[in-house]
């Protein structure tokens, strides 16, 4: 079921929570809330739920309006990041509450929480408490009793917030292929900028109350419509410069920029991911200077810290290990770093709503 | 002993060495003294006067032991004591979840007011209480100018027994409760909400459940109270045996009457009574915590 928010504003006292949020989310799809702590996504979350009530605004599921109904009336289901399970009751009654407040009969409950607990596989676990169970044991029972009542959406807040690295990447992979077998459309919250992207058909990012950007994985992390967007998505190196008459200005580099075609110099900045730059021995066409200040592994990459005197800043660079080989790249080496393509973001086209 | 066993410090003596000599350092600091306070003090305050006392009672014969302890008054008087402290205990566990619900859950103009006051039973005297208890029902008190003409006694009857238990006892619920229901996170309401459950559902499947294991303490405490209370009863009550009269009072009427081991003879039953009681009690709050393991 799709979801449709307008002009959706929220305030707790003097802070505000979110300021005219727009929004859709297409049925079947797994969108991720994607921002900082205080950018206002889970009360957006919240208020989707309606766990939390919208100052203005209103909220859509499909074509029919549920801004005025209660959280019990909304059919959803709300995995909570502290899983809020029932600590007095076993792993079975948990799932099964939802059906028992609806005096769902016996059978029927016992037949739905077996299937239930064989999809987030923890059969044999039933008659367990959640004290008894590991995190991500409890995460899945959440999950299964927020299934349990067919649920017309699912909505999960920082699903794997609490968990530890080797777990969160286990659930995050499972709960993508669960996602793919149910065919419900499901919200996530995040501040993990690698989990959005893993897991995510749209990610949305926000901060300080709205949206930044929305859009497919790929279309946010090569085209950052702001340079929050750009910043939030992971490392980036950052050059301070100017703009005037189609050429940036930065340092050494000169690089066409069409976008700004006026004689008044601006000022703007620039920025160049990590993998984008690049090492060699020898000088090319806009090249810095640089020696290696370290040298990390990091998964399928190396990473790479080259201080450049003459711009008195320091760049992170990721090498392939295929490179750094072939280069021979060691410790104070003296390198040659160019950027192979750079973004340009100038302040006053920063914030636009 | 420690002949047959190799390692000194695997025997008894060795391990409580250990321990009081702190050898075994434990991050905790403090285990061997305080383990030997606690035990001394239980000694000293707790264990030898209830030996002394029962020791006191078998200085009767079987048969004396039985007519001064199951004696139709001392039965009578064990009801009323039993019965009246359960009843109170009852009322209070039910006022007290509603008190502390209040406190937690609502911010409210006086609110810590009303915290600070649910104590003041614990700091009042208990005669006091009693006086002002029978001086506001009878006849012509604040409350019983109204409700002496509807039959309702709260002056000088059994019913005066277990309201004065009834303010006696409602801090230990309130006090009891409070902090179990402060922990419990908010999202489990919220929880319950999302998958369709009233607020009535909510109370009764998910907050209740909850603090079930706290009622039971409290109830515990609060009837505990109310077995020993004495204070405030003998001027609440009219203390006629058979009729108002709590098993305390006649164990102070047996020793007014130099009969002491017939006192300590009905101490004993009701020791044994309370005991058993407090058992049953945790035995019933330990099933039900059994998933806080």
């Amino acid at each position: 079921m799709s979801i449709s928010v307008q002009n959706l504003s929220k305030r707790f006292g003097d802070f505000v929570a979110l300021k005219n949020v727009n929004l859709e989310v297409p049925s079947d799809s797994l969108t991720a809330l994607l921002g900082p702590s205080g950018s206002g996504k889970t009360t957006l979350l919240r208020i989707i739920s309606g766990l939390e009530s919208a100052d203005e605004g209103s909220i859509l599921f499909k074509d029919e309006d549920v801004t005025t109904r209660s959280a019990r009336d909304r059919e959803v289901g709300f995995v909570f990041q502290h899983y809020a399970l029932f600590r007095h009751m076993t792993v079975f009654e948990n799932v099964a509450f939802g059906m028992r407040v609806r005096n769902s009969p016996n059978n029927e409950v016992r037949e739905r929480v077996n299937e239930l607990l064989h999809l987030v596989r923890l059969e044999g676990l039933g008659q367990r408490y959640p004290s008894e169970l590991s995190g991500g044991q409890r995460q899945r029972v959440a999950l299964a009793r927020a299934l349990a009542v067919k649920p017309r959406m699912l909505l999960l807040d920082e699903p794997f917030g609490a968990l530890d690295a080797k777990v969160r990447q286990e659930l995050r992979t499972w709960l993508r292929k669960l996602h793919e077998e149910m065919h419900v459309t499901t919200v996530f919250v995040t501040h993990d900028q690698e989990e959005a992207f893993e897991m995510a058909d749209q990610v949305v990012v926000m901060s300080q109350g709205h949206i930044e950007q929305t859009g497919t994985p790929q279309a946010v992390f090569d085209n950052p419509a702001t340079s929050f967007v750009m910043d939030f998505l992971g490392n980036v190196n950052v050059f301070h410069g100017r703009v005037q008459s189609g050429r940036v200005q930065m340092g050494p580099f000169s690089l066409q920029y069409d976008e700004y075609q006026h004689e008044e110099p601006r000022d703007a900045t620039a920025y160049v991911r990590p993998h984008e730059l690049d090492i060699d021995r020898s000088p090319s066409q806009a090249s810095l200077l640089g020696k290696i200040k370290q040298i990390n592994p990091a998964g399928s990459v190396l990473k790479v810290r080259v201080a450049v005197e003459e711009f008195g800043v320091e760049l992170n660079v990721d090498v392939t290990h295929y490179r750094a080989k072939q280069l021979e790249l060691k410790l104070n080496d003296i390198v040659y770093v160019h950027p192979r393509s750079v973004r340009v973001f100038m302040p006053e086209t920063d914030y636009v709503i | 002993m420690s002949a047959a066993k190799p390692s000194p410090g695997r025997s008894l003596g060795g391990t409580l060495r250990q321990l009081v000599s702190g050898k075994h350092r434990s991050p905790l600091p403090g285990f061997g003294p305080g383990l030997v306070v606690t035990i001394s003090w239980l000694t000293v305050m707790l264990f030898v006067p209830l030996i002394a006392l029962i020791a006191k009672s078998t200085s009767l014969t079987p048969a004396e032991f039985l007519a001064a302890a199951w004696s139709e008054r001392a039965r009578a008087a064990y009801t009323l004591t039993f019965g009246a402290a359960a009843i109170a205990a009852v009322v209070d566990v039910i006022l007290g979840l509603l008190f502390a619900w209040v406190i937690v859950r609502y911010r409210f103009p006086g609110r810590q007011m009303l915290d600070a006051i649910v104590d003041l039973p614990f700091a009042l005297p208990t005669a006091v209480a009693g006086l002002v208890y029978s001086s506001l029902y009878v006849k012509n008190g604040w409350f019983g100018q109204f409700l002496v003409p509807l039959g309702i006694e709260g002056a000088y009857s059994r019913f005066a027994i277990v309201l004065v238990l009834i303010f006696l006892g409602l801090p230990f619920v309130v006090r009891t409760v409070q902090p179990l229901l402060s922990s419990l996170e908010g999202d489990i309401e919220e929880a319950a909400a999302s998958l369709g459950a009233s607020r009535w559902q909510t109370f009764t499947r998910v907050i209740l459940p909850s603090v079930m294991p706290a009622l039971y303490t409290g109830f515990a405490l609060a009837f505990a109270r109310g077995l020993g209370e004495y204070g405030s009863i003998i001027f609440v009550s009219t203390n006629i045996p058979y009729k108002s009269e709590i098993a305390p009072m006649l164990i102070y009427d047996r020793l007014e009457s130099y009969h002491y081991e017939e006192a300590t003879a009905i101490a004993v039953v009701l020791l044994a009574g309370s005991i058993t009681t407090l058992m049953f009690i945790n035995w019933l709050e330990a099933r039900n915590r059994r998933y806080a393991r």
